[in-house]
């Protein structure tokens, strides 16, 4: 271990548990930071999860008392920022962070430093929006934050989801450039675009629909706090404000998000898919086109959000086409996927599981999704379960069962150790049958007329079978993460080692190294002959890939402590805004130059990392052959 | 270590893009732009949906002089030419030239921000503020975030210029020159667009 006591040079003095907590503090390592990530995701997932089981629990049975009127919309607003921003964008960024490098033949992302600050940006942000519940309550105006409601007529909650998003979205719009420079500069050596694994595909379009749908989040987020601590007009109509501007502006972001959210998944199916089924994905080029036209078309259609906004016929018949429009290529993928598995050796392991149960799940939500696109039809389902249920198919089904046969999938690359395959079917046949218990019924409950968001409904409706079947479905769903995590701390204990080639049957290029990936992931960079590189060398009987490089040094980036004290300095920033916040009139003087001592400190780091060149460190050329030998 | 001595030593054409950190930096940069060219859109499409709504308050062709505009505008352009004379200077590794065009380049959005708080300075003292109307929120957002980014630019090319005199032009500071010279073009270009959408339309438009 003598290059990372070189690494750590700065913290050698340093101990035990501090020791530990500096590494992940300080690291700029992908693969370390993947791990922050899935950490992150998950802590918000169970805490998201939660969330949801308190609304379960509430509309079990009618005229409940549980939880009611504020207490609701606080509980309902948090589980679904929670669930978009915190936990399924993270664990997203998880998996990248974990796989492409690996895939694509690269030592490291593009920038690591940006990618440590894109880490802790997130998850502070996440630790502001959830003080919320500490000072005064959380926000409850709905994940969309609807003016003028959100800007109006709710206490200081909005201000901190105002800034709790601000600050995670700065750090994933970071997070987004790097992905997009890492995959066009840092490919190995024949690893042209169109060799690249689908999962690096998808990931590539994810960025770009990151980099153009976060700034005008970022924007429309600035006028509502303008306009709720600097009383600015943006959304106040008293002095010719707009708040329709702000629906078009959340949902020129929010659909796109959508996408940003399960086309990563799509990846991961393909992966998974493939790989289980022993052959080569079926229809490669086609399923790289279907992603690239969904990222296009996917800024076309916000308006569907909108339909009973009364933009006139012809807005909604354009906004209405184009959203169906969609359906085509997603099911171009659908079929890749089903002839991917024909005819193929089909493996059932957990991964594959979830995979296979994506399928007729998310063509369940996207059935409903072309429904919903009808604007006469809409006019009907706008704001009743229906559109709950929707939702819940395509981000559940689709972006939750994704990232679980994700991370069963990759689970031995990032951690050298499999998870339990009897406990993780377990988890599978719980989460599977859960999901949809709870959320089929609520097709129904929406067509029936239960509208979104209310905290109750009475008796002598027919809600109450739905309601109460949903609502046991839920605790279903709950048992499988239970079982998840005890699989987890279980298999960290006492673990099968993962080998390399950790399913025997990998195909693409991470699973050519050692489980996990050592510091600088390969020993020489691999040359890359064709699509599923590794498959094709063991096919021609090589156990390895081709070096494209002699074996030398490698350099790597130092580990820095300024990444999480910049997003320290905002956090600060952020939260001299929220007290600052004054509905009566001028802002508190007190929380603006908190806020301005914040932005100080922010500006002070930067010109530091500016000044200061990083010289990084050397890996040498004898401890990696050491570490190559130790792996075999 | 001066420019001249980095000359002789190691004259690599084009050295922003030599190394894979300074290829990464350029495209990552033009990434960056990309997406502060939507942020600018999503406040110039709030500014055109709110541009005449201005309550009590005085709206554009009341409160807008061209001459003035005209000479921010003038200025500002100046100064994205004399960062291009800087970056070609920087090609050359001519470090005391291209200190003295980033210099210049520097003074002139210093003039620049000095007009503009001319400006926002006179249109307070007509009863224009940030609160008055929707329009005047719109007007202040879309021009002030342009002024911020100025701001940053003048601190931001400041603050490299003042190392380039230990560090010269080397393949690791090419590229930090070379895309804080493409942020000011950014910079100038989104206030070409302000010239005509804000002042040009809000004085001949109406």
């Amino acid at each position: 271990m003598t290059t990372h006591a070189q690494s750590l040079a700065v913290s050698s003095q340093r101990k035990g548990f501090l020791h530990w907590l500096w590494t992940w503090i300080t690291t700029v390592d992908h693969k370390k930071i993947a791990i922050l990530y899935l950490f992150g995701g998950g802590l918000f997932f169970l805490i998201g999860g939660i969330e949801a089981l308190l609304i379960r629990i509430q509309l079990a049975v009618p005229n409940n008392h549980f939880l009611v009127g504020s207490e609701y919309n606080q509980v309902m607003t948090m589980h679904g920022t929670t669930m978009i921003f915190l936990a399924a964008m993270p664990l997203i960024f998880a998996m990248m962070n974990a796989v492409i490098p690996l895939q694509i033949g690269a030592r490291d992302v593009a920038f690591p430093f940006v990618n440590a600050l894109g880490f802790w940006l997130f998850f502070l942000g996440g630790i502001v929006l959830n003080t919320s519940w500490f000072f005064g309550g959380a926000p409850a105006g709905g994940w969309t934050a609807y003016t003028p409601l959100a800007t109006e007529y709710l206490g200081s909650g909005m201000d901190f989801y105002i800034l709790g998003l601000q600050l995670s979205g700065a750090g994933t719009l970071m997070g987004a450039i790097n992905f997009l420079v890492t995959i066009i500069n840092m490919r190995a050596p024949g690893m042209t675009f169109m060799r690249m694994p689908l999962f690096c595909w998808t990931s590539l379009v994810t960025s770009a629909l990151i980099l153009f749908a976060f700034p005008p989040l970022t924007v429309g987020l600035f006028f509502e706090f303008f306009d709720h601590i600097f009383h600015a007009n943006f959304f106040n109509t008293a002095n010719g404000g707009n708040g329709i501007i702000w629906e078009h502006i959340f949902w020129i972001f929010g659909h796109p998000e959508v996408y940003i959210l399960v086309l990563p998944a799509f990846g991961i199916i393909s992966e998974v898919v493939a790989t289980f089924s022993k052959k080569r994905l079926f229809g490669y080029s086609s399923m790289v086109f279907a992603t690239v036209l969904i990222g296009f078309l996917s800024f076309m259609v916000w308006v569907h959000h909108m339909f009973t906004v009364g933009l006139g016929p012809v807005a909604n018949a354009v906004f209405a086409i184009a959203t169906m429009t969609i359906a085509v290529p997603t099911g171009i993928k659908i079929f890749n996927w089903l002839f991917t598995m024909w005819g193929g050796q089909i493996h059932f392991t957990t991964a594959n599981l979830f995979a296979i149960g994506f399928i007729p799940t998310f063509v369940m939500g996207g059935v409903t999704g072309v429904m919903l696109a009808v604007p006469p039809a809409d006019a009907q389902y706008h704001d009743s379960y229906f559109v709950v249920a929707h939702f819940h198919y395509v981000i559940l089904g689709g972006v939750v069962f994704g990232l679980l046969a994700g991370v069963f999938y990759w689970w031995p690359k990032m951690f050298g150790r499999m998870l339990n395959e009897t406990l993780g079917k377990i988890t599978f046949w719980f989460f599977f049958l859960g999901f949809h218990l709870t959320f089929f019924p609520q097709h129904f409950l929406g067509l029936m007329g239960m509208p979104r968001r209310y905290f109750t409904y009475l008796p002598g409706e027919h809600f109450e079978l739905g309601n109460m079947l949903s609502s046991i479905g839920a605790f279903g769903m709950a048992v499988g993460v239970i079982v998840l995590l005890i699989n987890i701390v279980v298999t960290t204990a006492k673990g099968k080692r993962a080998k390399g080639d950790a399913w025997g049957i990998g195909r693409t290029l991470e699973w050519s190294i050692a489980s996990p990936a050592p510091e600088y992931n390969f020993a020489q960079t691999p040359l890359v002959k064709g699509i599923d590189a590794f498959w094709k060398e063991k096919m021609a009987g090589n156990k390895k890939m081709t070096p494209a490089e002699p074996l030398g040094d490698v350099h790597m980036p130092s580990p820095t402590v300024i990444p999480f004290l910049m997003s320290l300095s905002l956090t600060l920033a952020s939260f001299g805004f929220i007290f600052a916040a004054n509905q009566a009139g001028k802002p508190h003087t007190g929380g603006l130059i908190t806020a301005a001592i914040g932005i100080g400190l922010m500006l002070l780091l930067m010109l530091i990392h500016s000044i200061k060149d990083d010289h990084g460190f050397h890996i040498h050329k004898e401890e990696i052959m050491r570490i190559e030998k130790e792996a075999e | 270590m001066s420019g001249t001595e980095n000359a002789g030593l190691q004259a690599i054409p084009n050295p922003e893009k030599a190394t894979l950190e300074g290829k990464n930096k350029f495209l990552g940069f033009w990434f960056f732009l990309g997406g502060e060219t939507v942020l600018f859109g999503t406040l110039f499409a709030t500014f055109l949906a709110l541009r005449d709504k201005v309550a009590s308050g005085p709206s554009a062709h009341e409160l807008f002089s061209l001459p003035l505009t005209f000479l921010s505008t003038i200025i500002l352009l100046t100064s994205s030419l004399t960062s291009v004379f800087a970056i070609l200077a920087m090609k050359d590794y001519k470090a005391g030239a291209m200190r003295l065009w980033f210099w210049i380049t520097v003074l002139l959005g210093l003039a620049f921000l000095g007009l503009e708080i001319y400006e926002f300075h006179e249109y307070l003292g007509e009863h224009f503020g940030f609160t008055t109307s929707a329009f005047s929120s719109a007007f202040y957002t879309l021009v002030g975030t342009h002024g911020c980014h100025v701001l940053f630019g003048v601190l931001w090319i400041s603050e490299l210029m003042l190392q380039s005199y230990k560090k010269g032009i080397t393949t690791v500071t090419a590229p930090k020159y070379y895309v804080a010279a493409l942020y000011w073009h950014f910079i100038d270009v989104v206030w070409v667009f302000i010239f005509t959408v804000v002042y040009l339309l809000g004085i001949l438009g109406g």
